[in-house]
């Protein structure tokens, strides 16, 4: 393991360095598929000029890559089985589920169950409270990360950053089990450190519920986020800051005009790639975190489902509840898209 | 290299500055260690003084009353021994069918690697959700089996997407040219060319995925019912709530007042700090070793990618 180790590391710095922002953008914009793939095939070109039958180009992109396809084969056969297959099991939102037929029979039954969610009355509340969680998680896990790395930056010793660093990024490997049996320890009214501070039950108020949920989450993955950012600032060229002092720019203006226009480009596809992991934690901490005290406040739509579909097995109205999941999901990812695009210019599809 | 900025003489206003965000690192860096740092020495010291906020910076009482509590815990080492089989399986696993497929999709001139990217993708916007992901596994004979807890989270995709554009960046087309002159195969240049050359990733993408295993609570919770299956995290969370509940039957019985009670609930916590230690202590030695690579830009190719 030792020799490949050592000789990785001699190749993976400049690595960062050499892509310039306008290539990557173009590289992140699937949009741009169409003519990167024309591109590519350059290597190639002499089977691309004269275009026969389209068997025949099958026949000869197979024989060329066909290593290639077996290589990709098995992830997209996982994911063909484990995400494709779910998404068609969505039907069953409006499908009555057959337990002899599982995700592919079943009688239409239309609407029924969405409108029993929206009808429902608890429809307004897990709504409200899944949107409030994630979010709140969602802008200040996006600028928390940001400041963070906009103040490690401006230390000067390189041992100093690399402490702060490593010890701000530690708790993002911490399991979620452990994170809320210590939001419970520090918060615990008679016991914890900041629980008997604040002289209240805070895991018992529903409207203390989101803003722990927040906080924590900030807590446990800015300094792991800004790992991104720092690697992006260290890759400004000094004499770009040395130029600005010249003119008589103080620090505050350096962090403005040089810090922040370095990594704006990047903040855009955090935004985007935050949102997909800010949505799928959500389940297992919320769940943890609840209790009977603050339900009304922290049941989310991935634990109502839970309750719905696994515990009380009325899967076709725990789908139906799901849906609005992947809708809201969907929805605040084009959302973020959309914004992304017009900040940095950069866009997920 | 951001040194030279206070090398030159700074002024005032600059100077308060400079303070004040000195002092917003270091209250930064307090927030976020002392919590571990208090679990930490919280384990090793009396409970009573832990639970009489006594304990604020160093040990004191030594004990290891509760580490002798979870290490005689059977269920403990039952879970360890089952998630270290579900990670260093399912990481290998992972890795088997990630690296590939990512190298194949780095590569340029494969064409139809655009469409298969977004199809990717695609699965990290919109998912199926739990209902129908529990009835698919139900029909695969998936539930209940030790096999959940590897075979569905086989790719990642935000992992293969980080590998994909670091050997994009990292392994030029013109490497596989002159190698194929040579007669190496494409597979052959994967295995033996471009693998050899990406241990840094490979450590991280690693990293990433035992991590995921180590921690994992959902697929224990959701998709086991079978006690002796259960992962770490799972028999944690078990253990940690046996000890709240038995807290309140404690104070039930007992009533008001009565030390047994209080050193009851005082042990329940220790147990509580203990089992946190011994659960996250596998991933913080583990991490030390890929530590380096984090900040040398793997990341940063994959979002530049």
């Amino acid at each position: 393991m030792a020799v490949p180790l050592g000789g990785a590391r001699n190749f993976a710095p400049p690595e960062g360095e050499n892509v310039d922002v306008h290539e990557m953008e173009q590289e992140l914009s699937v949009q741009a598929a169409s003519r990167q793939s024309q591109q590519a095939g350059q290597p190639f070109s002499r089977e691309s000029t004269d275009r026969p039958r389209p068997t025949k180009t099958l026949v000869r992109h197979l024989a060329g890559y066909w290593q290639h396809w077996l290589m990709v084969l098995p992830a997209m056969l996982f994911v063909l089985l484990f995400a494709y297959v779910p998404m068609y099991g969505l039907r069953l939102a409006v499908f009555e589920y057959d337990p002899a037929e599982g995700l592919l029979g079943g009688d239409f039954v239309g609407l029924k169950y969405i409108q029993m969610f929206v009808t429902s009355p608890l429809f307004g509340q897990v709504l409200t409270n899944t949107l409030r969680i994630s979010l709140g998680t969602l802008v200040l896990g996006f600028l928390a990360p940001i400041i963070l790395a906009l103040l490690f930056n401006q230390i000067a010793g390189g041992n100093t950053k690399r402490i702060a660093q490593t010890i701000t990024y530690m708790p993002h490997f911490i399991s979620v089990v452990v994170i809320v049996a210590m939001i419970n320890i520090f918060l615990n009214p008679n016991t914890g450190l900041l629980g008997a501070a604040l002289g209240s039950n805070v895991m018992a108020e529903p409207e203390l519920f989101a803003p722990v949920y927040w906080l924590s989450e900030v807590w446990q993955h800015a300094g792991w986020s800004a790992i991104i950012y720092l690697a992006a600032l260290s890759n400004v060229d000094t004499n770009l800051y040395e130029a600005a002092k010249l003119d008589g720019a103080g620090r505050i203006r350096l962090i403005r005009h040089i810090d922040i226009p370095a990594i704006l480009p990047i903040c855009g596809i955090l935004l985007i790639l935050n949102l997909g992991q800010v949505l799928s934690v959500s389940f297992e901490k919320a769940l943890l975190m609840q209790n009977a005290l603050n339900l009304s406040a922290s049941e989310v739509i991935s634990t109502y489902v839970y309750r719905v579909g696994i515990l009380g097995n009325q899967f076709s109205y725990a789908t139906a509840i799901g849906l609005f999941n992947s809708v809201i999901n969907l929805t605040l990812l084009v959302i973020a898209n959309t914004i992304a695009k017009r900040v940095s210019n950069t866009s997920l599809y | 290299m951001a040194s030279s900025r206070n090398t030159k003489k700074e002024k005032l206003g600059d100077r308060l500055i400079t303070m004040v965000i000195a002092a917003l690192i270091v209250i930064t860096v307090v927030v976020v260690a002392y919590p571990l740092w208090f679990v930490l020495i919280a384990s090793f010291s009396d409970p009573s003084l832990v639970a009489s906020g006594q304990v604020t910076l160093w040990p004191r009482g030594l004990t290891l009353a509760g580490y002798e509590l979870v290490i005689a815990d059977e269920r403990i080492w039952q879970g360890y021994g089952n998630t270290i089989l579900y990670a260093v399986g399912g990481t290998t696993l992972n890795l088997l069918v990630t690296l590939p497929a990512a190298f194949a999709l780095s590569r340029r001139d494969f064409r139809p690697r655009r469409t298969l990217l977004f199809g990717l993708v695609f699965t990290m916007m919109f998912s199926g959700g739990l209902i129908p992901s529990y009835i698919l596994f139900h029909n695969l004979g998936l539930l209940n089996t030790r096999w959940v807890f590897i075979l569905p989270v086989a790719v990642n995709v935000f992992n293969l997407i980080i590998a994909r554009a670091f050997f994009e960046v990292s392994i030029p087309e013109e490497l596989y040219d002159a190698a194929r002159v040579d007669g190496v195969s494409f597979f052959g240049f994967f295995t033996r060319i471009a693998l050899p050359l990406s241990g840094a990733l490979v450590a991280v993408i690693g990293l990433y995925y035992f991590v995921q295993h180590w921690n994992d609570y959902f697929t224990g919770l959701v998709f086991i019912r079978d006690q002796s299956m259960l992962p770490l995290q799972n028999v944690l969370q078990s253990i940690i709530l046996a000890n709240q509940s038995s807290n309140v039957r404690e104070v039930a019985t007992v009533g008001a007042g009565g030390t047994t009670m209080q050193d009851a609930r005082e042990l329940a916590d220790q147990i509580k700090y203990g089992v946190i230690i011994v659960s996250s202590l596998p991933l913080l030695v583990l991490y030390p070793f890929v530590q380096k690579y984090f900040n040398k830009g793997v990341m940063l190719g994959a979002v530049k990618g």
